[in-house]
């Protein structure tokens, strides 16, 4: 068993070691001579580990994944686990690598908490659109025949594709009543879930760190990252590099070692965007000295967040971005509440007319709505949006001032911004 | 303590609260509630009281601390 050497000094990529073929999945065996198994539930205390290891939510929200484990534990009824990778977010590609290339490790992962709780069955959830992905879930789980995970049935559900889909009360919502739309809470999910059961809702990378923590410890699962913010972590990247893509990086990892890996960037740069759409945009300068880890973002006023980045190029103006990116977001409501309703289609029409060099008094308009959205929704897809409309102020004020004199400095559009109208759950 | 709080998935903005329960309701532009989370004593915890059981589509609520 060639397990990675655990003495030897930290190596990446640990977690996409086992990815044999550019081809596509890894065949069960070929995932068993690169990680080995994972160890019988038995004879590990996974809670603990996950604590000990400082493992947290890797779909964005970056819960501590112990906490979350124990919080389902200590509920009544036997639980089930949700394998989240949904992966709505259009600039991020990493949850659909894994699964893509990696099925066996969000198995593993999955299949390993399943146990650790009790749970008898463990659903990954994919979105429809990602076809490769679930037809590599569903070999996998027949390859995997039900003799390497014991009692617990897996399985994968086609989940509808669109941005809020992938948050966890719609995705649970989803899998009780086919309406992929947010609910009010309580209850949560690991309170009350699928089929009304204490639901342990992961993202399948978490899910695949854990598989590897179940089998190495963690102190391997520390060698790599800071204290504070352990392990590795997959961070896709695109816009205006050389080799956009997803890739392991150590936590910590500063944000121009990123773009050298990916290639280095293929013409000046004006900004970035960390964090996804529901991120913040930084400007080029105090971006310069940046680290991946929130505790090195969070003074910039931004996040790691699901740790999908955009380079964006001086070609490109960011106001321009912004109210496309904006209009995407306002479109991507679940359409259930008023505010998100309301309040992120002014944002996006007050970035549109700015954009369009026919704004006034936009800013101070910008204001008052982003003031006035935030916390008002049932999920924070309201809060993200206007995080993300926040920063664009911020960091694009120059360009909204000359946007407010009739001037635009940049015609390229970098961000990818799936059709409008394809939206889920409705 | 009790805390006003709102379902925004059931409310529907017909926005009695707000003319109920002035202390802690503002309307926003289009009419729907904007809630200040300060706990509700006295007067307003009687208005707070009032203002939920007058929700149209109950929405409103009035939470306890744990």
């Amino acid at each position: 068993m060639s397990a990675p050497d655990l003495t030897g000094p930290p190596r990446l990529p640990r977690l996409l070691a086992g990815v044999t073929s550019a081809e596509g999945p890894s065949t069960l065996d070929e995932h068993l001579a690169v990680y080995g198994q994972v160890p019988p539930a038995g004879a590990i205390d996974l809670p603990a580990l996950a604590e000990a290891s400082g493992l947290r939510g890797l779909g964005g929200a970056g819960f501590p994944t112990a906490t979350k484990l124990r919080a389902v534990a200590s509920q009544r009824g036997r639980p089930l686990v949700v394998a989240n990778g949904a992966e709505g977010e259009p600039i991020s590609g990493k949850d659909k690598v894994l699964v893509r290339y990696l099925p066996h490790l969000v198995l593993d992962g999955a299949a390993a908490a399943a146990q650790a709780l009790g749970a008898r069955e463990a659903i990954v959830a994919v979105s429809r659109a990602d076809r490769e992905g679930l037809d590599a879930l569903s070999a996998a789980i027949a390859e995997r025949g039900g003799g390497l995970d014991k009692r617990v049935r897996l399985r994968t559900v086609a989940v509808p594709d669109g941005f809020v889909g992938g948050e966890e009360t719609a995705l649970v919502q989803f899998l009780n009543r086919g309406v992929a739309k947010p609910t009010f809470t309580p209850p949560l999910p690991f309170e009350r879930g699928v089929g009304r059961a204490p639901t342990l809702v992961q993202n399948v990378e978490t899910l695949a760190q854990l598989a590897l923590i179940a089998r190495f410890g963690p102190e391997w699962f520390r060698a790599v990252g800071t204290a504070e913010e352990p392990g590795s972590a997959l961070v896709t990247i695109s816009g205006s590099v050389a080799e956009p893509g997803v890739y392991e990086v150590a936590l910590g990892t500063p944000l121009r070692e990123l773009v050298a890996q990916a290639g280095g960037v293929t013409e000046p740069v004006r900004a970035f965007l960390v964090g996804g759409f529901f991120g913040s945009w930084l400007g080029e300068r105090e971006a310069a000295d940046a680290s991946l880890l929130e505790a090195d973002l969070r003074p910039r006023g931004a996040r790691l967040g699901a740790r999908a980045i955009v380079v964006l190029p001086t070609s490109a103006c960011g106001i321009c971005e912004t109210a496309r990116a904006m209009r995407y977001l306002a479109a991507s409501s679940a359409g259930q509440c008023g505010p998100c309703v309301h309040g992120l289609d002014a944002i996006a029409g007050s970035f549109e007319r700015l954009a369009a060099q026919q704004g006034r008094d936009e800013p101070k308009q910008l204001g008052r709505w982003i003031a006035q959205a935030r916390g008002r929704g049932a999920c924070r897809h309201p809060d993200g949006a206007v995080a993300f409309a926040t920063s664009a102020l911020r960091v694009f004020a120059r360009e909204a001032e000359l946007h407010l004199r009739g001037r635009c400095e940049g015609q390229r559009r970098v961000l990818p911004i799936p059709a409008l109208g394809a939206e889920a759950g409705r | 303590m009790k805390r006003v709080r709102v379902n925004p998935i059931t409310c529907e903005g017909h926005g009695l609260c707000a003319e109920l329960l002035p202390e802690r309701i503002q309307l926003d532009e289009w009419g729907f509630p904007i809630v200040d989370p300060e706990p509700v004593t006295g007067e307003a915890a009687r208005n707070a009281a009032r203002a939920v059981e007058a929700c149209p589509t109950l929405a409103l609520l009035l939470e306890s601390d744990s």
